[in-house]
């Protein structure tokens, strides 16, 4: 039986999921009951990850392909991450600028997520937001990140089907070919193609994917677009389609699908042992004595790192995990201590 | 080790933010105020969902409730303001959304006041309101 909160979102209520998701994003313990619930019902939607440099046109393309699925009958979620300001910790998040004509679109749920400081502008809270877009019902999701240099390599981890996106007259583009980023795409999409530059960003990245294996029976394509008009848009949500064809075709999407799940909990996992650490090295007095230790020469940052960790892998779970009693193996570690 | 430790819950990390949506209903086109107001919220920390001109009232409620905002700042310049403003209130609460708070700005006779405030909406802030009685007002609203 399902909790009435999740009941409401099921029904379709928008307001009461958009307020999980808020809950979800500022860490409010008790909202993860209700995922949990809603956990169990996700893993239907088609996920699509956009990444590129910052200007490139990736929220005008989200925005082409709401357009484009919408005409054929899909429901579509949307969830465009933003930076956090490092000095105020405050954003300003305007992808949504580009899609708001889908605003009143029942069939269209658009969210906008802050980085809130995670490496690669992937935090828990945007698993988090896709898991409910997917429960929701929502065929397709479309994640859209920042990407420059490694941090968009993470949007892999969460997406079947990556879009990267470049742009003429963003400076040297070789760049932002170099960081990575070349491995990731399943699509690359050249947009701003009525720029006069795009022929030549076109035959570069060419140059630079020639030769490339095949990957789960997929062929990188590069497509070109004008998202402001709209060219080339709906011809780019048909090879979106195409691509999971080839996943199913090549057994692969179950496997994209194990390697999404797993960075989600990888995710999760780190975060929640970073802050046991932080936690124990601000607070614990053996933490500070070793820091002197360390200072005055008397011990090695491996050593006293090797036995700090195997101290902290004996003691209590964090409190989350163990008094939900949701993961025994947690428990049997019991309240040893150091 | 002290229970404490044991105890505390390393998943969170005080990470409450005030969400603001900043809007522009009606035909004018002039955003350079609401820009403003979006960069000092930010600098003040929060999360400032901004959907740019020429918004209908259902854009921004339905915006509003898709990104769970906790205060939508209007700001219109056309004169057009009771209707739409009170138009914006009255949606939140039909989508279920009434806990957001609604401010305003912009042009807007003092003779109107009464009536927005009675409309539904929290505060107004007049033409010579600087972005810090803003800031101070939605950081003391959210408490
Ligand atoms: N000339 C041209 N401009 C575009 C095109 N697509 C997007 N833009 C503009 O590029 C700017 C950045 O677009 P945006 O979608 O916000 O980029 P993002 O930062 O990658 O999300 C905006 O001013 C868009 O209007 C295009 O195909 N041609
Ligand atoms: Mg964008």
């Amino acid at each position: 039986m399902n909790s009435l909160i999740v009941r409401r979102i099921l029904r379709g209520e928008v307001a009461s999921a958009a307020r999980l998701m808020r809950d979800l994003d500022d860490e409010i313990p008790s909202a993860r009951a209700a995922l949990r619930e809603l956990y169990a019902r996700a893993g239907r939607a088609h996920i699509i990850g956009i990444t590129g440099p910052p200007g490139a046109g990736k929220s005008t393309l989200a925005d082409r392909l709401v357009e484009a699925a919408r005409k054929a009958g899909k429901a579509v979620g949307v969830v465009a991450v933003d930076p956090t300001s490092p000095f105020s910790g405050g954003a300003v998040l305007g992808d949504r600028i580009r899609m708001q004509r889908h605003a009143t679109d029942e069939k269209v749920f658009i969210r906008s997520l802050a980085a809130r400081g995670s490496v690669g502008g992937l935090s828990r809270s945007v698993f988090d937001t896709v898991t409910m877009l997917d429960a929701m019902g929502k065929d397709l999701i479309i994640l859209e990140t920042a990407g420059v240099g490694q941090d968009g390599v993470k949007v892999a981890g969460a997406a079947h089907t990556v879009l990267v996106v470049m742009s003429p007259g963003q400076g040297d583009d070789v760049q932002a070919l170099k960081a990575g980023i070349l491995e990731i795409g399943d699509i690359y999409v050249i947009n701003k193609c009525d720029h006069k530059d795009s022929e030549q960003l076109a035959r570069s990245l060419g140059l630079a994917l020639e030769g490339a294996a095949p990957r789960d029976g997929w062929t990188t394509p590069i497509l070109k677009t004008e998202a402001l008009s709209g060219k080339g848009t709906a011809e780019l949500l048909k090879v979106v389609y195409e691509h999971r064809r080839a996943l199913d075709g090549a057994g692969a999407w179950e496997r994209r699908s194990l390697n999404m799940a797993r960075s989600a909990f990888m995710e999760l996992l780190e975060t929640g042992l970073r802050g046991f650490i932080n936690e124990e090295c601000e607070h614990g007095a053996e933490c500070r004595k070793l820091f002197g230790a360390l200072a005055s020469r008397k011990t090695d940052p491996y050593s006293a790192a090797k036995t700090t960790l195997r101290k902290l892998l004996k003691k209590s779970p964090p409190a989350p995990l163990s008094k939900r009693g949701d993961n025994p193996s947690f428990r049997k570690g019991g309240r040893r201590g150091i | 080790m002290n229970k404490n430790f044991c105890r505390k819950n390393f998943f969170r990390r005080k990470a409450k933010k005030i969400r603001v949506l900043i809007a522009k209903p009606g035909l004018d086109g002039h955003d350079r105020g609401a820009k403003v107001v979006v960069r000092a919220l930010r600098d003040a920390g929060m999360e400032v969902i901004y959907t740019g001109i020429r918004q209908t009232p259902e854009a921004i409620a339905g915006a509003a409730v898709q990104e769970g905002v906790d205060f939508v700042g209007l700001s219109c310049l056309s004169g057009a303001h009771n209707h739409l403003f009170a138009r914006v209130v009255r949606l939140l609460r039909k989508k279920g959304a009434a806990n957001i708070a609604v401010f305003a700005g912009g042009i807007i006779p003092a003779a109107d006041i009464p009536g927005l405030k009675k409309a539904g909406i929290k505060e107004i802030f007049p033409p010579g309101a600087s972005t810090r009685d803003i800031t101070q007002w939605v950081l003391r609203t959210a408490q």
